[in-house]
């Protein structure tokens, strides 16, 4: 399942509300990191899907939200479990050190 | 294009930036085929974190980082270069026959290895830098720096980068503190003028940084001024590390010589390691220049380097 977009409108719809945990990567155009993460986490959603729902929210677009969880650099990938997040990853990280941090999500 | 995994290769470089991409090009027209290891999130290296470059040659007007970038690696590729966005993982490089290790797990092969990881970011080293990073403790000012917006922040460092990040941060934050150990920055004129010039930009020199404050996020720092040794503790609600790099050479160490601060060895004006068919360029060697275009330069020299030695072979 590939990565959906979401904004004010869905976010409680897509991520508070979520059965299965999910992962929101906080990104923006302009960042080099958020691009080289991007297409990791692509394959990431494709390949755990149905365990794990990952979602893109612009920062540029979302300020809000962004500002709400007290996102400060990007990317910020925040694991939702019930409406709270219970994972922050700082950073873009290679695929395999990113399964790492996921794994109590995925296996 | 996919690799061949079962062949032995001319060449494989490790590491992109403007080192990587342009040994990719002069051994792509050499007809090496080599094969490039970009970098799963690192591909593009230190520039991709940058704006405007505006001291590469031939760009009258500036470039972009990860434009220039961009174009560097097409022009490797135009060539034949084969370009993989993974990172190398293990390298054994003693025998004839280099063997390596990919973040997918695949094993390749190959007679010559040209090592072009560059640098990664020092840190401060104080016990709650890494606990708020990302809450107020940042390395990449293009990154983050739209999430201070008419805040007060501090940026560590006086070389380039550090500049570089103050001058970039004053577009959003209301007040820049440049906070440097010694009594006089090291960067370049134009940089320093530049940075002075700005007036949301103020300096507090002789002075180190002890702690960095906060629960959840950033809200201040711990001071000593290394001249009269007095301590303050003073409000930001973030910090920017440019206090230089480190050369990410803990993949080859033990197997190529390394000098004390983690600098690959070269000869004399080569980029011959002491490792018969392994080649070091760009940052990874170079603690002096640190350019995109010496890069670049030394780029060029390990795929020529390279290319001699595989015809001798």
């Amino acid at each position: 399942m590939a990565t959906e977009k979401v904004t004010a409108a869905n976010f409680s719809d897509v991520v508070l509300k979520s059965a299965t945990p999910v992962l929101v990567d906080f990104w923006a155009e302009w960042c080099g990191p958020c691009r080289a993460v991007a297409p990791i986490l692509e394959e990431i959603s494709n390949e755990y899907s149905g365990k794990l729902k990952i979602v893109k929210l612009n920062t540029d677009e979302e300020g809000p939200i962004a500002m709400k969880y007290g996102i400060s650099s990007i990317p910020t990938m925040n694991v939702f479990v019930g409406g709270q997040v219970v994972k922050s990853i700082v950073g873009a990280k290679p695929k395999p050190a990113l399964l790492k941090d996921l794994a109590e999500f995925i296996n | 294009m996919s690799v061949d995994y079962s062949k032995i290769h001319d060449l494989v470089i490790v590491g992109s930036g403007p080192a990587g991409y342009t040994a990719g090009v002069y051994a792509a027209r050499a007809q090496l085929a080599p094969v490039l290891y970009e970098g799963s999130v690192s591909a593009g290296g230190a520039l991709m974190n940058t704006t405007e470059v505006e001291n590469f040659p031939g760009f009258e007007h500036g470039i972009m980082g990860p434009d220039l970038m961009d174009a560097m690696r097409k022009q490797a590729a135009r060539f034949g270069a084969q370009l993989v966005t993974d990172d190398i993982t293990a390298m054994n490089l003693s025998g004839d026959i280099k063997e390596l290790e990919d973040g997918s797990g695949n094993k390749l092969r190959a007679k010559a290895v040209i090592l072009a990881m560059g640098s990664a970011y020092k840190e401060l080293g104080l016990p709650n830098e890494k606990r708020l990073s990302g809450r107020g403790v940042s390395w990449c000012a293009t990154c983050d720096g739209f999430f201070f917006r008419e805040q007060v922040i501090a940026v560590v460092g006086g070389g380039d980068s550090a500049m570089e990040e103050a001058n970039f941060l004053t577009k959003f934050a209301a007040k820049v503190l440049v906070i440097h150990r010694r009594s006089e920055l090291r960067a370049s004129k134009i940089m320093e003028q530049r940075a002075k010039a700005n007036p949301k930009i103020e300096f507090r020199l002789d002075t180190e940084v002890l702690d960095v404050l906060g629960d959840e996020k950033v809200t201040g720092l711990k001071l000593r001024n290394v001249v009269t040794g007095a301590e303050s503790t003073e409000a930001f609600t973030g910090l920017f590390i440019a206090i230089g790099h480190l050369p990410r050479s803990e993949l080859v160490k033990g197997q190529v010589a390394i000098n004390s601060e983690g600098y690959v060895e070269v000869e004399g004006r080569s980029t011959r390691t002491n490792v018969k068919g392994v080649f070091a360029c760009g940052d990874l060697v170079d603690h002096t220049y640190r350019q995109a275009i010496t890069a670049a330069g030394s780029g060029c020299q390990a795929a020529l380097d390279a290319e001699r030695f595989l015809q001798g072979h």
